[in-house]
């Protein structure tokens, strides 16, 4: 197995199943003769041409609109969000069309295609470039909402995404673009709706997605030290939920910790804590704690961005909290 | 306008140099009666509450729907707004589908999940139907790339009313397409009300064929209470967009006789402005005049023919109150293609 990065795996991803099916292209802003914004499509113009990778105007709602009417006549569409800040502009053909489209008409027409782009907090760019969406698209029937951790997780969920016949929102992040890890080559599909323990642990579960897992297994090190052996559960699908896979390690470990980078009201970590609270509640010896950002706009200042966001340390200390250690 | 009883091939009569025969102008007349008494007839079950929700009529734009529909291919896309029962019946669908929808019953075009603001056929290649004002026209646009990328030569016709034109993604979609040369005609439907707002107190520039300046559009201004002239024009724009020379706007000139939706009274129209669209310049009048002018049919033959549609309409809606509503268990239904049977919200269920 190579070691590639974050991005170069969606790279692959994407280059992958262009290969594989002629219905698939990749439209958005910079995304052809600029190689990506981030350098996620690196080189695919070379490799399929302007009429299959699309340099679009800034029109977000028009170029997501797009999108939505050639998946309905039958096209696989990836749409890059530079990011999913932007995104925000396009909501009405995310939610009103993609997400409705087979249900409204009966099934007659539906919308196999990919929203996808960077998310949650990016370094020093303030409140409007630093944000996570998925709870808003997570609550909405007829999405699919996938937000990988790590580069082979990058790999196999994009690949499985562009090929599942639903609208799926997948959420990449800015800050592991990156990131270097072992990916394995040629093709290979993770299938979606399938949680991943990163770390086998038997005193506390951990539950935390995207770049956050990485904060949980830098925690999980941390907890270790303190004789607290925490089990590390990587939803990857947010909707839908593998949540048997979190179920059967809280029935292991009796306590547990959501961990996500968005703001806690209605966020990710209230739908999974309450689950564990309706289908776990006697495998519990503790209340299900939430380590979130912090209910206030991204600030820029290096140090009060820090402050908003959630630490290793917060993940150590609710955990330690939970566990009843001193 | 002459008659042309004595051309050789065929009757019927020829208008600014095209040619329409006894039995195609026949058909279109009777396409737009078939709609006006369909769209009346929903507003009956409207008022009876057999019609639940939103209800948009669209008497009085009979021609603008059966023009097009007469212009166009159809392989062709079209979708339009959620004034859509016209369009929708023009392009063939079963108007006792189109009713049940109205009804919420079983048999309705989508099964009852839309009602009167999504009616979609894909065997008709009719996308909607869309409920978001201006939210179709950048699916237009994704129908229109489509079919370049596929070069199939097949052109989305995306139709918005005068209120829709002032959208952003109309323009994001007007610039996209003209960049990429894409295969879409873009109707403006315009009857010269957004609702209760009229043109000139929602727009700078009422001449909406000239919104696509900017963006290297071009635009032509068409009667749309002149089916025939709809149907020239359209044919004329299609042409444009078919032979790779990328979108055009089609403003049409029209008018609905009743208010925006089943609620609006209509109040901020004079009564002598809709006599005199009413009176003076109907669509179905205007056609029958000329087809009887022409020596094509008589005031007695229409007469009839009314009374045979009325009939027609009255067995549709009763076929359609005929039908059940719809299955409880296909609340579930056509939510995802792809289930996961084992994740959550787990298909099917509560919980």
């Amino acid at each position: 197995m190579a070691k590639i990065t974050y991005r170069e795996a969606l790279n692959q991803a994407m280059c992958n199943e262009m290969e594989r099916d002629d219905r698939v292209f990749l439209m958005g802003e910079e995304v052809a003769e600029y190689n990506g914004a981030y350098k996620v499509s690196q080189g695919m113009l070379d490799k399929f041409g302007p009429k299959r990778v699309i340099d679009t105007p800034i029109t977000e709602l028009g170029f997501a609109g797009l999108g939505v009417g050639a998946a309905m006549a039958g096209l696989r569409p990836i749409i890059e969000f530079m990011t999913w800040n932007f995104a925000i502009l396009a909501a009405d053909q995310i939610v009103n069309a993609a997400a409705k489209m087979k249900y409204m008409t009966a099934g007659q027409y539906n919308c196999p295609m990919v929203f996808r782009g960077a998310g949650g907090a990016a370094a020093r760019v303030s409140s409007q470039h630093s944000q996570a969406f998925e709870n808003w698209y997570a609550n909405i029937p007829g999405l699919k909402v996938v937000m990988p951790s790590n580069p082979a997780d990058a790999k196999g969920l994009l690949a499985a995404s562009i090929r599942d016949n639903d609208t799926v929102i997948f959420i990449e992040n800015e800050i592991n673009y990156g990131d270097i890890a072992e990916v394995p080559e040629g093709e290979y599909i993770i299938p979606l709706g399938k949680a991943d323990i990163k770390r086998v642990g038997k005193d506390i579960t951990l539950v935390a997605h995207s770049r956050m897992t990485g904060y949980a297994l830098a925690a999980a090190e941390e907890l270790a030290k303190m004789g607290i052996d925490a089990e590390v559960v990587d939803p990857r699908t947010i909707r839908p939920l593998d949540e048997a896979t979190i179920l059967a390690s809280v029935a292991k470990t009796n306590r547990a910790v959501v961990i996500e980078e968005g703001w806690r009201f209605a966020g990710i970590g209230a739908e999974i804590s309450a689950r564990i609270m309706e289908k776990g509640f006697d495998d519990l010896d503790a209340p299900v704690a939430r380590v979130t950002g912090k209910d206030v706009p991204m600030p820029y200042a290096a140090n009060l961005e820090n402050h908003a966001l959630p630490s290793v340390a917060d993940i150590v200390e609710a955990a330690r909290v939970t566990c009843n250690r001193a | 306008m002459t008659g042309t009883k004595t051309q050789e091939q065929a009757v019927g009569l020829t208008q600014e140099g095209r040619f329409y025969s006894a039995e195609r102008l026949h058909a279109m007349h009777g396409m737009m009666l078939y709609i006006r008494r369909f769209e009346e007839k929903a507003g009956q079950m409207y008022g009876l509450k057999k019609i639940g929700g939103f209800c948009h009529l669209c008497n009085g734009q009979e021609a603008v729907c059966v023009g097009m529909e007469e212009a166009s291919e159809p392989t062709d896309y079209m979708m339009t707004s959620y004034r859509d029962h016209g369009h929708i019946i023009a392009r063939g669908t079963n108007p006792t589908a189109v009713m049940a929808e109205l009804l919420g019953r079983a048999g309705g075009v989508v099964g009852g999940k839309g009602g009167s603001m999504h009616m979609f056929d894909v065997e008709k290649n009719f996308a909607g139907g869309n409920g978001i004002v201006g939210e179709q026209v950048p699916i237009g646009l994704g129908f229109a790339f489509a079919s370049q990328y596929r070069d199939d030569k097949r052109v989305s016709i995306t139709i918005m009313g005068d209120g829709g034109v002032n959208q952003g993604a109309v323009y994001e979609s007007f610039n996209m397409a003209a960049l990429w040369k894409l295969p879409v005609v873009f109707v403006i439907e315009n009857n010269q009300y957004a609702m209760g707002t009229s043109l000139s107190r929602a727009s700078a520039e009422t001449h909406l064929y000239k919104r696509g300046i900017s963006f290297k559009v071009p635009g032509i201004q068409v009667d749309g209470m002149d089916v025939l002239e709809v149907e020239r024009k359209m044919g004329e724009a299609i042409e444009h967009a078919r032979s790779g020379q990328g979108p055009i706007i089609v403003e049409m000139m029209t008018y609905r006789y009743r208010g925006h939706s089943m609620s609006d009274p209509a109040t901020y129209r004079t009564r002598d402005e809709v006599d005199e669209w009413r009176t003076g310049r109907d669509p179905i009048a205007r056609l029958q005049k000329q087809m009887i002018e022409a020596g094509l049919a008589t005031e007695a033959e229409f007469k009839q023919k009314d009374k045979d549609i009325k009939k027609e309409i009255v067995a549709v809606a009763k076929a359609a109150e005929a039908q059940p509503e719809p299955d409880l268990s296909v609340l579930w239904d056509d939510i995802l293609t792809d289930e996961i049977p084992n994740a959550y919200p787990y298909p099917r269920q509560v919980g």
